[in-house]
């Protein structure tokens, strides 16, 4: 028998307090009852695959494709997954589409915020990574993740900037990064390539290194689309271009069997 | 005193558009001891005379760290400034966190007068009885500010608050023109000169009633700052050297302006010396 | 003043026999008593000027700003004090935030003011609180081209071509109303605007003074951003050689 008045008439909870160890005014009463029902991100929906991104002597530069995926369904063709945030930094995503749609709004509210301050004081790359390094950790020990890979570029005072953040909070800083498939398939090919040049590499060798892995990723992935968007920031600022349609040549699948005519 | 109908409360405006309460919050920190502080393009310093209730008794407290780029002097209400400095602590941590970048200083002293602004005009609250002189570094270089229970804060080439300020006040403005390109040395004398102007007769600053507090790289009498150059506070036998090269008021350099009147301690409501420049005591209007 | 004594002054939720609430009208002569602002909207923006009386020389130009930002495209100038003003702007900030998160969007000038004028009114109502000691003007340029609004410690707002608050207040309207604002650009709007803050303040013989201006228009790209050093200079020189031929 509960001998608390308080209990009657509530479910009995053994879990809670099997032994009516709480003194009445400490008991644990209030219980949602559709708090297990509720449930968290636990996969995206609308994706973005890979984002690449280098540093150069002049800056840095990063690219991602247009291609919004819904599962295997190339859903979205022209979707710009390149954001720029105040007047020298870049933001990449890949990972869920909609939750990069709110870090953008969230980005938006940090640079309205510095600009209403109005005191020549400005939010550079590294602080950026590091306010979205906090956000997603936050929201993962939530569990409640914004499942995203985000690549944070940029060049403020003559300083190269270039770091990752991911949906655990997870960071780190590179002279190359890739993320999504690009970290398996491209990250060797740029770290072959741009390790130990970052202070020599023109924007012209950068642009050939992206666009090389770009075309990789594309044969490779197929998340992909072979058109895509290169940004760049340097001291003058940030752009981000129109996208680039990718020439590729299919003739050697020709043989390959499941592509070409079938021959057997 | 000045009492009248409309000053008992926070929330009543006089006739004149006035609020005397908050008036009379203002006139808490001039009950407090002075705090000078003054700026060059490479530092910001602050200098406070520190009280001391008796033989047996030690010397307040008149500076705080807040975050390695910034320091506060006060003047008014002690325990005002303990709340306020700890909430000044925790933006500073906070935008650390947030942004790893340290708080832009003007951000910070905006955020105590923004909460000061509140308490004159609810309500059940009373204004806050402190001023501050903050000093700061951030990436626009060294800055100095004034707050004040009112609400308001600006930022001076330099400043002093507190009892007799006026008098140090009439010694920075004379001077501040050469401020700018001062070697640490020569700008901590500049301070010394003026806090002696706050002095009550007969007294001078010692090792023991003066705090210097320093933003900027370390001086030619400093040992072991680090390179980052963290705001620190001197007291004691370090500031020795310092005090041993003021200028005596006699001499030539000294400044030309009489001794300030003899008033009763911590009392302020003697001769008001005529104030100089066109300053006033800044009140709420702008 | 009839009201003085009468007890039917001491609180804003108070009305005297006749029906007026004094606190707020109190609160109006702490506007009256400082420095001139003024906002003028022209064909392609808007221009904000202010008179920032220097009440010491020791503080350092240019840092202590009475004209502020709510958002990129919206800016406010206040008259009366200074620590309310601030309290103001913050709240307009929050207001404009939040409907940029529900919308997704720049808010309307319409819908800020609608938002922020509330605020003051709330502050109208109580006992347990002041009014704001402070007259805002309030520009920017958004869907609808070029809006101007003031709003009185009252709550009350009103859209304007020209607006003036403040001491000078008079002799500036006097002088806005000469303008043909609406075939101005943003540009000449700034030296009008300079000429009419340094005839006011002339005109009321004050001490130091500061010309702290503004803009928003198609030359900052629709933000809302200080005035440029060698524009500003250009147009206080003309300030003051106007203000010789005047005399």
């Amino acid at each position: 028998m509960d001998h608390f008045p308080l209990s009657w008439g509530r479910p009995r909870n053994d879990a809670l307090d099997a032994f009516n160890t709480y003194p009445m005014h400490k008991r644990p009463t209030h219980h949602d009852t559709f708090a297990d029902g509720v449930q968290r991100t636990q996969q995206p929906i609308v994706t973005g695959t890979s984002v690449l991104a280098i540093k150069y002597k002049d800056g840095i530069m990063m690219a991602a494709d247009t291609l919004a995926s819904y599962g295997s369904l190339a859903r979205f063709k022209s979707i710009q997954r390149l954001h720029t945030v105040g007047s020298s930094t870049v933001l990449g995503a890949s990972g869920d589409l909609s939750d990069f749609q709110y870090i953008q709004s969230l980005m938006e509210d940090l640079i309205i915020e510095e600009h209403t301050a109005g005191d020549h004081h400005e939010l550079g790359p590294a602080e950026i990574h590091e306010y979205l390094a906090q956000v997603l950790y936050s929201r993962r020990t939530k569990m409640d993740p914004l499942w995203n890979s985000l690549v944070v570029g940029g060049r403020k005072d003559s300083k190269n900037f270039l770091a990752y953040v991911d949906l655990l909070g997870t960071t780190y800083s590179s002279s190359s990064i890739a993320t999504g498939y690009g970290a398996y398939i491209a990250v060797p090919l740029l770290r072959n390539a741009v390790d130990g040049r970052e202070n020599t590499l023109t924007e012209e060798e950068a642009r050939k290194i992206i666009v090389d892995c770009m075309r990789v990723l594309f044969y490779r992935d197929a998340r992909s689309l072979n058109k895509f968007q290169i940004s760049t920031v340097t001291d003058a600022g940030v752009t981000i271009s129109e996208p680039i349609q990718l020439e590729t040549t299919w003739s050697f699948a020709e043989g390959i069997r499941g592509y070409g005519a079938q021959t057997q | 005193m000045f009492r009248n109908t409309y000053d008992s409360d926070n929330t009543v405006f006089s006739p004149q558009g006035r609020l005397h309460q908050v008036e009379y919050a203002l006139e808490a920190v001039k009950q407090g001891s002075a705090a000078v502080g003054l700026r060059s393009k490479t530092h910001a310093i602050l200098l406070a005379l520190k009280r001391s209730s008796g033989e047996l008794a030690s010397y307040q407290q008149k500076m705080y760290r807040i975050d390695d780029h910034v320091g506060i002097a006060i003047a008014g209400l002690t325990s005002d400034a303990r709340v306020l400095s700890n909430f000044m602590r925790q933006q500073a941590m906070s935008s650390r966190m947030l942004f790893n970048r340290p708080i832009p200083v003007n951000r910070l002293v905006s955020s105590i007068a923004d909460k000061a602004q509140v308490n004159t005009q609810e309500y059940g609250r009373r204004p806050y009885g402190v001023g501050f002189l903050v000093i700061g570094g951030d990436k626009t270089g060294p800055h100095l500010y004034e707050f004040s229970p009112s609400g308001n804060s600006y930022e001076y080439y330099a400043m002093s608050i507190g009892a007799r300020s006026q008098s140090a006040k009439t010694y920075l403005e004379k001077h501040f023109d050469s401020f700018a390109d001062c070697e640490l040395e020569d700008l901590i004398r500049h301070g010394l000169h003026a806090l002696r102007e706050t002095l009550q007769q007969d007294k001078e600053l010692t090792i023991n009633n003066t705090s210097i507090g320093i933003i900027g790289p370390g001086g030619n009498h400093e040992k072991a700052i680090p390179p980052e150059a963290p705001f620190r506070i001197l007291e004691g036998e370090e500031i020795d050297v310092y005090l041993k090269m003021m200028v005596p008021k006699e001499s030539a350099d000294a400044p030309a302006t009489a001794p300030p009147p003899v008033a009763p301690e911590g009392g302020e409501s003697a001769v008001a010396q005529p104030p100089a420049g066109g300053d006033e005591d800044v009140q709420m209007q702008e | 003043m009839t009201s003085i004594g009468t007890g039917y002054d001491l609180s804003a939720s108070t009305y005297s026999p006749d029906g007026r609430i004094f606190q707020v009208e109190y609160a109006n002569k702490a506007v009256e008593n400082s420095g001139t602002a003024i906002g003028l909207r022209v064909k392609d923006g808007i221009v904000l000027a202010v008179e920032k009386i220097v009440h010491s020389k020791l503080l350092v130009p240019d840092a202590n700003r009475r004209i502020q930002s709510v958002d990129r495209h919206i800016g406010l100038a206040t008259a009366g004090f200074l620590a309310d003003g601030r309290h103001l702007a913050n709240r307009a900030r929050d207001d404009s935030s939040n409907y940029r998160d529900t919308y997704r969007q720049p808010p309307p000038l319409k819908e800020v003011i609608s938002r922020l004028s509330m605020y003051v009114q709330a502050y109208t109502l109580y006992s347990s609180v002041r009014p704001f000691g402070v007259s805002t003007i309030v520009g920017g340029v958004d869907v609808n081209g070029p809006q101007l609004y003031i709003i009185e410690p009252s709550g009350i707002s009103y859209g304007y071509h020209g607006a003036a608050i403040g001491k000078g207040r008079q002799l500036a309207k006097t002088e806005i109303e000469k303008l043909k604002l609406s075939e101005l650009s943003t540009r000449e709007a700034v030296t009008e605007a300079a000429r009419i803050i340094y005839l006011v303040h002339d005109d009321a013989k004050e001490k130091e003074f500061e010309l702290e201006m503004t803009w928003i228009g198609d030359e900052t790209n629709g933000l809302h951003v200080p005035v440029p050093k060698d524009l500003l200079a250009d147009a206080e020189q003309k300030a003051k050689a106007a203000l010789e031929n005047f005399d």
